[in-house]
């Protein structure tokens, strides 16, 4: 009788964002579908409403269903039968009772039979989900790729695929390949036209495909014979029913065992083109991967949430030399550590999932009528925050989820190196988080765009002038000289004008962006309830400690070190 | 051919967690310190008639359930998951009954319904633990009862075949229809609450509870009439006072006594050696084992 979401405020705090008056309001039309739906809100409060109660129905199934059945599913994975994927027991009562409980397709319009809902609520449920069982978001949350075909699929498509989504059909995105991973440029899957029967068909492997086996998969094809960029690619959809499909194998993967991870041969297997031809890469693989970093931050964000709460338990009950060894400074400053991260990285997730929601429903509403030139401004301001904050979101996360479960297998120690306990299964989960969907290196090159262009920058003095509390002014002269700091650093990097010297210093310097944008989201929450107050102070002085210590490290080098770097081969 | 079902169900305190202000100085259970739940085998009972509803089309699922005006909640909670009306036997002539009273207002009320084919209750309630009210509604109904049910395996042709979780093992049964089935613990879980359906209904209200809504609500109702929880009070069922309530419940409790566990403390002891060591000395040094 456990309820993830009633036993965790952080959620309704976060759910409860002044902002989500005008992402309702946006989202809903003005509550347009309510003469239409039954099931639509009649207005702002009501919506609310409805998110909290979906949020409490997934937060029961998380507590009550798919916690309970993480460690049989983590133990039996799925496996392949007759060339079809088949679950572990456990993951397919998970999945019937998020199909029964009607929470796939969350965010599609109503007309597909969706709930119509934001991405903050249905972020919020991949958070939850994740807590329970970070390998089932994975197919639940895959959901994504509908969002996919409701940007940019025809309407004939959307009518065809996105009902059955709702229904609870599975989704999956079709990208790497054997020789094409972090460079999908290099994607060799081929895509035939073939002119008698008007029919698309792709001939190649994929590999490392999550949930391969899914009823509609989307799928990055090399369309243009003869080219060898991602100008060459397109979007195709593939839908299991046409059988075209060989399952070679599913991979004996580290964690998240329960997600199936495919090798797929396709042969002259039938195929939808989504969209225009060439703008697979460029555009819409675009799009559906922000799409999943922002599910892999929440799936990073819930991670961190089980690790932190697994080992607090541990901490207060474990007694060594005659008390909790909660109560030594070593075990009690890791857990503060890790809440402060846990908190700061949930409100980068919930800030992002807002811009991603602003930016989204302003796009989808200029495809119904012209938006005014304040909207279309705002509209634009929002999406250049979600690409700057969508990679830093997706790096810090992840990051952070990682050395929470690292923590806490520490805090549980010898018996977190057994199988006996969830951390270690937590562990091992985590390590994916800063590996696909790009890695933290990878987010990087990304984020590195809003050091360099200044958009951060113009973000952070933004919250600056954010009204406060005078209780709280000092933080902000904290996050005042952490910000001069980060942009002293910045223009010595740059004045050197060498691009891989930039490159060098990417990460050191996205990350000094992040603990102070961390650090103002914290503040922010501070100023909404007092509770956050020391987690912010952990995580800012902390921050101030940690960024001090990369701007010296920044100031004393040089474009000549990188030599010292460099591997060598005649060495 | 779609059936015709009711579903029994009582909002009960939840005995699970019974904490230490439970009972009263009085020996009689307070209400006010419990949370009032679904009672849990009237969801395994549920979930019979919604598989039933899933399996033959057009099948329509009632909710039956008597108590006080709160009691609401409990149909709300059975329309969430895919029931298609619900009823609320509610009057304070009720209050007091024991099972026979009870089941003969249940049964007064089930008769003003549309026509069942099958009645669907838990096996007994976890406030009472009497198991009585499913068996005396067949009986006053005059229909075969089918107790103990785990799976109902069909429904067709006015025959009604179910499996039964007895004490040494299961047997499959079969009645003419209608009949009164209730249902174990031991059958599957009921199926989470539909997003749809809860936004659907969550607004759904008895007249009493309308009472004190706002504007917004009345006008909702007007588009949307399945927002309205019927009520049935005792002008609505035809029935004898003298049969219910207290007047109409022979039981009397005689005598309470607290009960109180004389556990000894509990220990806590993890997988780890050292204290698997201790445990195996004291067990061996007080001469329970050895």
């Amino acid at each position: 009788m456990a309820n993830f979401f009633t036993d965790n405020p952080d959620l309704k705090f976060h759910l409860t964002h002044p902002l989500m008056k005008k992402i309702v309001a946006l989202k809903e039309r003005n509550f347009a579908d309510k003469d239409t739906f039954e099931y639509a809100p009649i207005d702002f409060e009501d919506a609310m409403d409805s998110y909290e109660k979906i949020l409490d129905i997934v937060g029961e199934i998380s507590g009550d269903i798919i916690a309970p059945n993480a460690e049989s599913v983590d133990q039996q994975g799925p496996k392949i039968e007759n060339n079809e994927v088949v679950y572990a027991d456990g993951t397919k009562q998970n999945l019937e009772a998020i199909v029964d409980a009607g929470l796939m397709g969350i965010t599609l319009p109503r007309k597909y039979e969706g709930l119509n809902f934001p991405i903050v609520p249905y972020i919020m449920a991949a958070d939850i989900v994740s807590r329970a069982d970070a390998g089932f978001v994975n197919i639940w949350g895959l959901q994504d790729c509908a969002e996919t075909i409701n940007e940019f699929a025809s309407e004939d498509q959307k009518e065809r695929y996105l009902p059955r989504i709702c229904k609870g059909e599975t989704a999956a995105m079709d990208l790497t390949e054997p020789d094409a991973g972090s460079d999908l440029q290099a994607v060799e899957l081929k895509a035939r036209y073939d002119e008698k029967t008007g029919q698309w068909y792709l001939n190649g492997v994929k590999r490392f495909i999550t949930n391969g086996d899914a009823h509609i998969s989307l799928v990055l094809a090399r369309s243009e014979e003869g080219t060898h960029d991602g100008r060459g690619l397109s979007m195709f959809i593939y839908d299991r029913n046409h059988k075209a499909l060989t399952i070679r194998r599913i991979e004996n993967k580290m964690g998240i065992k329960g997600s199936p991870t495919c090798e797929l041969v396709f042969k002259d297997a039938p195929a939808e083109l989504v969209g225009s031809r060439k703008m697979g890469l460029i555009k819409y693989v675009m799009a559906l991967m922000n799409g999943a970093r922002l599910g892999i931050g929440a799936q990073s964000v819930g991670i961190s949430e089980a690790a932190y709460r697994e080992a607090i338990e541990y901490a207060k009950e474990r007694e060594q030399f005659g008390k909790s060894i909660i109560k030594f400074p070593a075990v009690y400053e890791m857990l503060a550590v890790m809440k402060s991260k846990l908190d700061a990285s949930r409100s980068l997730l919930y800030e992002t999932s807002r811009y991603v929601d602003l930016y989204k429903t302003y796009m989808h509403i200029s495809e119904e009528r012209k938006l005014e030139p304040d909207e279309r401004k705002e509209m634009k301001k929002y999406q250049k925050l979600a690409d700057f904050f969508t990679p830093l979101l997706k790096g810090m996360a992840s990051e952070y989820a990682n050395q929470l479960a690292y923590d806490a297998v520490q805090i549980h120690g010898g018996s977190g190196f057994m199988k006996d306990y969830p951390v270690e299964r937590i562990y091992r989960d985590a390590r994916i988080t800063s590996i696909y969907e790009g890695t933290t290196q990878l987010q990087v090159v990304a984020a590195i765009r809003g050091v360099t262009t200044g958009g951060y920058l113009l973000r952070i003095r933004e919250f600056e002038a954010m009204p406060l509390k005078p209780e709280l002014h000092g933080y902000r002269r904290t996050l005042i000289i952490m910000t001069d700091e980060y942009e002293k650093v910045v223009k010595a990097v740059t004045d050197v004008n060498d691009l891989e010297y930039v490159d060098f210093h990417a990460r050191r310097m996205v990350e000094m962006a992040g603990n102070i944008i961390m650090g103002y989201l914290l503040l922010l929450d501070t100023e909404r309830d007092t509770k956050y107050k020391t987690s912010t102070d952990i995580f800012i002085k902390r921050g101030k400690a940690d960024n001090h210590a990369k701007a010296n490290f920044i100031f004393n080098s040089s474009i000549d070190d990188l030599g010292n770097y460099k591997h060598n081969d005649s060495e | 051919m779609g059936l015709k079902i009711i579903v029994l169900a009582k909002q009960v305190p939840d005995t699970r967690n019974v904490g230490k202000d439970a009972m009263k100085a009085d020996g009689t259970v307070n209400r006010a310190a419990l949370p009032a739940i679904f009672n849990p085998e009237d969801l395994n009972a549920l979930e019979q008639a919604l598989r039933l509803k899933d399996k033959y089309k057009g099948t329509t699922v009632t909710i039956l359930s008597m108590g006080p005006g709160r009691a609401a909640d409990i149909i709300r909670e059975g329309l969430y998951r895919g029931a298609d009306k619900g009823y609320l036997l509610t009057d304070r002539a009720f209050a007091g009954s024991d099972t026979l009273a009870t089941s003969y207002a249940i049964s007064r009320a089930i008769l003003k319904l549309e026509k069942a084919d099958i009645i669907i209750a838990g096996r007994q309630a976890i406030d009472g633990d009497t198991a009585q009210v499913g068996p005396q509604v067949a009986e006053k109904l005059g229909m075969p009862q089918i107790t103990y049910a785990e799976e109902i395996i069909s429904a067709e042709k006015n025959k009604i075949v179910v499996k039964r979780r007895l004490e040494r093992g299961v047997e499959t049964v079969e009645s003419p229809l209608p009949a009164v089935i209730t249902v174990n613990s031991s059958a599957p879980a009921c199926r989470p609450r539909n997003a749809k359906l809860l936004m659907k209904y969550k607004h759904a209200k008895t007249i009493t509870e309308s009472q004190n809504a706002s504007e917004d609500y009345i006008n909702l109702t007007a588009d949307r009439p399945f927002l309205i929880i019927p009520e049935m009070s005792v002008n609505d069922i035809d029935a004898d006072a003298k049969w219910l309530g207290l007047t109409g419940s022979p039981t009397k409790v005689k005598k309470i006594e607290n009960i109180v566990f004389q556990a000894k403390e509990a220990k806590r002891l993890t997988a780890a050696d050292d204290e698997i060591n201790d445990l195996m000395k004291e067990l061996i040094a007080n001469h329970t084992i050895g």
